[in-house]
């Protein structure tokens, strides 16, 4: 159908199909208490789990260093093997739930959801609002434990049984291990409210015009992973159940019988390889969880910047769903050591192996999209094209993990570590920060400082490569993560002792630099250069709101129409190198955009 | 079908198997929001139950004591008999019972019937609380004969800790389940849904739906005793 023959829809107002989705009663707030701490408003609250999450991620980078310190220059900051575990375990749960997931899904989805599919707000605000101040208590929670006897716990961010409840270890017989399960616990609660709330707005309260193929990636990415988290997070709220029993009742559900410092425990009978399985079934879709969201917004930041429409829409769709589908069938690829069947392990390298290709799909895309662009070098582009280089490193690492026979020999060395920090920490990093960049001037109004975004971004590449590449060498040395002390001796040490110097040097710039990027949010909030609306001249719904910051209720009287995908840039015969989702196919009549 | 004839221009149509999930505005036509909430709520609780009951069989093979023989602690003693299952049979009858008269509320419910909605929502709660009440006599019963969660008399310890766990976890949904129950009662008879008054914490207008998306959890909560029942009580 050739593009007129939508003139006479779009000049008949009636013919516009009425509102299916019933008009939306929203609570706007009437005091101060009920605008920024008790709010509503999704866009709020995104920002205050966005800020929860970096304040308690900061815990976890200020760990990180500490660590590095100790593997590197012993003695500096003095540190027992214990707080070193600790450091460890704090670390990763840190990183991976509390940051990663709530910034992705709490942050981003809460902010971008609403506005990108043309809705007032998420469908049931009172329930948005609960599920972040849940949230909340749990990171308190979880802040908690640095402050009971014992301090937290030091069992790994896996929190393997027997270990993790046993008195060796840190935490193990205090309250430690204890407020991590029950943090991890309310957590899953208040991100179920959360999730619930994400799902049924994007798939129940979109505006007219917006079907499911129209949806920018970013909110498929979103979608995709709430999903995955729905269904995988009960695996861990029922494994920290059942460890709280086993650790405060004394029951076996995972606790074999076992002699500690001589003395028979009183556990008998459990199945430590259960908590495994239940551990991993939540842990690897949480991978997903991380990624899946990464990959949708890193789409629309190359497709804005590159001027360019997606490459194969439909295949980034397809590639998304079966992507989370698939993470449900791997899990125990993380197991291969743990002694179970072998036809176990040919089975689980199988499917973590077919993972490989709608992964490839999504890389071959975003590439086809660069090519022949218009590339603006911006600074989201930089971090959109830094993460595909990232996400291409540690992928094809995960394809030597996969296998049985090559994981056995790497397992627990750093080139595990080296995998999934390139794979899972950096490169959804690098699209956060990329996306901050991309998004600040809708939040704020203004842009966030170039000089200082520019040096930001180019100490935390080159800085992030210095820290995890050289940790492929480590661990094919067969130096083993989690070892607080690399101890001196010979020739071979010495390279390994060295190799640790420089990568906790690069360690200590590539975190002090993320002080600069908070000093430029917080200058640049208040004194940065004007954006104006859509400062990037972007398609998607979220840039076309009438209030620039969009104010409660997102899009003044009338809700959006939509009438294209969200991409409809550099259309041949336009009079401007994008179409917005939002311009009726009269406005644009000489344009050759095809239907979407 | 006039309308449906405008959305195709502005939503032209596409040969596409996921024509009608991707369609425009909803993905269900004609779901509320509040009960498609509620399905993915439940999908998700689904996963719970699972796991809990997967944990269960996997540790019921992995511990070395045998497992307790259910027909004989489940048994009651009635004058000098021991009459196996009993007390779950009775339970198990009231609870099915309770769908049913859930299933009328919500009929009599969407035919604006207040009075006979209010009663029958009234007696499902009854009857909810009164499984609630056996199950908590069951308990003492277990726990008086030495029942623990860490230990038992009757043979392997995690018959203790799985019991206690899963009727527990599923008690609790109930309980839930009760309280959630009497708050409609009272909205029913109230009038709420009738009139459209705005909830207390939601400020949303009430409406007979909701009496729906209660009868879907209620009704899950059954279908979940329907699993424990077979998987503790008759394995």
């Amino acid at each position: 159908m050739a593009a007129d023959s939508y003139d006479d829809v779009a000049k008949n107002k009636d013919s516009i199909p009425s509102l299916e989705v019933p008009p939306q009663d929203l609570y706007h707030a009437k005091s101060w208490w009920t605008k920024y701490i008790f709010c509503q408003d999704a866009k709020v609250i995104g920002i205050q789990y966005a800020l929860t999450a970096v304040a308690i991620g900061m815990v976890g980078l200020v760990s990180s260093w500490l660590m590095r310190m100790q593997i590197a220059f012993p003695g500096v900051i003095p540190m027992e093997a214990g707080a070193y575990y600790q450091l460890v375990t704090m670390h990763g749960m840190i990183m991976v739930v509390y940051l990663l997931t709530a910034l992705f899904l709490g942050g981003f989805g809460n902010f971008l959801i609403p506005l990108m599919v043309g809705a007032r707000d998420m469908v049931f605000p009172y329930v948005n609002m609960v599920s972040f101040w849940v949230f909340f208590l749990a990171v308190i929670i979880l802040a908690a434990s640095y402050f009971v006897p014992g301090g937290p716990t030091g069992a790994g961010w896996t929190l393997y049984p027997p270990q993790a409840i046993t008195s060796g270890t840190p935490g193990g017989d205090g309250l430690g291990i204890v407020l991590m399960l029950v943090s991890l616990a309310v957590f899953v609660i208040g991100f179920t409210m959360g999730g619930l709330n994400y799902v049924i707005t994007i798939l129940q309260a979109r505006t007219r015009g917006m079907t499911l193929m129209r949806l920018p990636l970013t909110v498929w990415g979103i979608f995709t992973a709430t999903v995955l988290a729905l269904f995988a997070f009960p695996a861990l709220f029922v494994a920290g159940i059942m460890m709280t029993l086993d650790n405060m009742l004394g029951t076996s559900f995972f606790m074999p019988a076992i002699v500690e410092f001589g003395e028979r425990l009183t556990y008998d009978g459990g199945s430590p390889i259960l908590f495994q399985h239940l551990f991993w079934f939540f842990g690897h879709p949480e991978v997903y969880i991380v990624a899946l969201p990464a990959f949708g917004i890193v789409s629309d930041l190359i497709s804005v910047h590159a001027r360019k429409n997606i490459f194969g829409y439909r295949m980034m769709v397809w590639a998304i769903v079966v992507i989370g589908a698939l993470s449900f069938i791997v899990w125990a690829h993380h197991m291969y050591v743990a002694g179970m069947n072998p036809w176990f392990g040919f089975f689980f390298a199988t499917t973590t192996l077919i993972i490989a290709v709608p992964t490839a799909i999504k890389v071959y895309n975003w590439v086809l999209t660069l090519w022949r662009g218009n590339i603006k070098l911006t600074i989201p582009m930089l971090f959109a094209i830094a993460f595909i280089i990232t996400f291409v490193n540690g992928g094809l690492t995960g394809l030597f993990l996969g296998n049985v026979a090559v994981d056995v020999p790497l397992s627990d060395t750093y080139f595990v570590v080296a995998h999934f920090h390139m794979v899972m920490g950096i490169a959804p990093v690098l699209v956060i920060l990329g996306s901050i960049y991309h998004w600040f001037p809708l939040i704020t109004g203004r842009f966030l400082n170039e000089r200082l975004g520019r040096i930001h971004f180019w100490v935390t590449f080159i800085g992030s490569y210095s820290i995890y590449f050289p940790m492929h060498y480590l661990g094919f040395m067969g130096v083993t993560r989690r070892y607080f002390e690399v101890f001196e001796g010979d020739n071979f040490t010495y390279s390994i002792i060295g190799i640790n110097q420089f990568i906790t040097v690069a360690a200590l710039i590539t975190g002090a630099v993320q002080f600069l990027f908070f000093y430029n949010i917080i200058v640049s909030s208040k004194f940065g250069k004007k954006a104006g609306k859509n400062p990037w001249k972007a398609c998607s719904l979220e840039w076309q709101t009438p209030d620039v910051p969009p104010t409660h209720g997102n899009f003044g009287k009338d809700l959006p129409v939509v009438y294209r995908w969200a991409y409809d840039y550099s259309v041949p015969g336009a009079d401007k190198d994008y179409i917005t989702q939002d311009t009726p196919p009269s406005a644009v009549a000489n344009a050759k955009a095809e239907q979407t | 079908m006039e309308s449906n004839q405008n959305v195709e221009v502005i939503v032209p149509e596409k040969q596409s198997f996921s024509k009608e999930w991707a369609s425009d505005q909803k993905a269900f036509k004609g779901v509320p929001w509040g009960k498609a909430m509620m399905w993915i709520f439940l999908v998700s609780d689904t996963f719970v139950f699972s796991i809990f009951l997967i944990s269960y069989m996997t540790v019921r093979f992995s511990t070395k004591a045998d497992w307790p023989n259910a027909s004989e602690v489940f048994g009651l003693h009635v004058g000098d008999y021991n009459v196996p299952l009993l007390l779950i049979a009775i339970m198990t009858f009231i609870l099915i019972t309770s769908s049913g008269t859930m299933a009328l509320a919500v009929k009599y419910g969407y035919e604006k019937n207040r009075k006979m909605c209010g009663y029958l929502m009234l007696a499902t709660a009854v009857f909810g609380a009164s499984f609630v009440g056996m199950q908590a006599f069951e308990w003492t019963k277990l726990i008086s004969e030495g029942v623990r969660p860490w230990d038992n008399p009757f043979g392997a310890p995690q018959f203790g800790a799985i019991f206690f766990m899963i009727t527990g976890f599923h008690g609790t949904h109930v309980t839930i389940g009760v309280i959630f129950l009497f708050i409609m009662t009272r909205k029913v008879f109230r009038g709420d849904f009738d009139t459209g008054r705005r909830g207390f914490f939601t400020s949303q207008k009430s409406n007979y739906e909701a009496i729906e998306i209660m009868g879907l959890y209620w009704h899950f909560v059954d279908l979940v005793w329907v699993f424990i029942f077979a998987f503790f009580y008759l394995w």
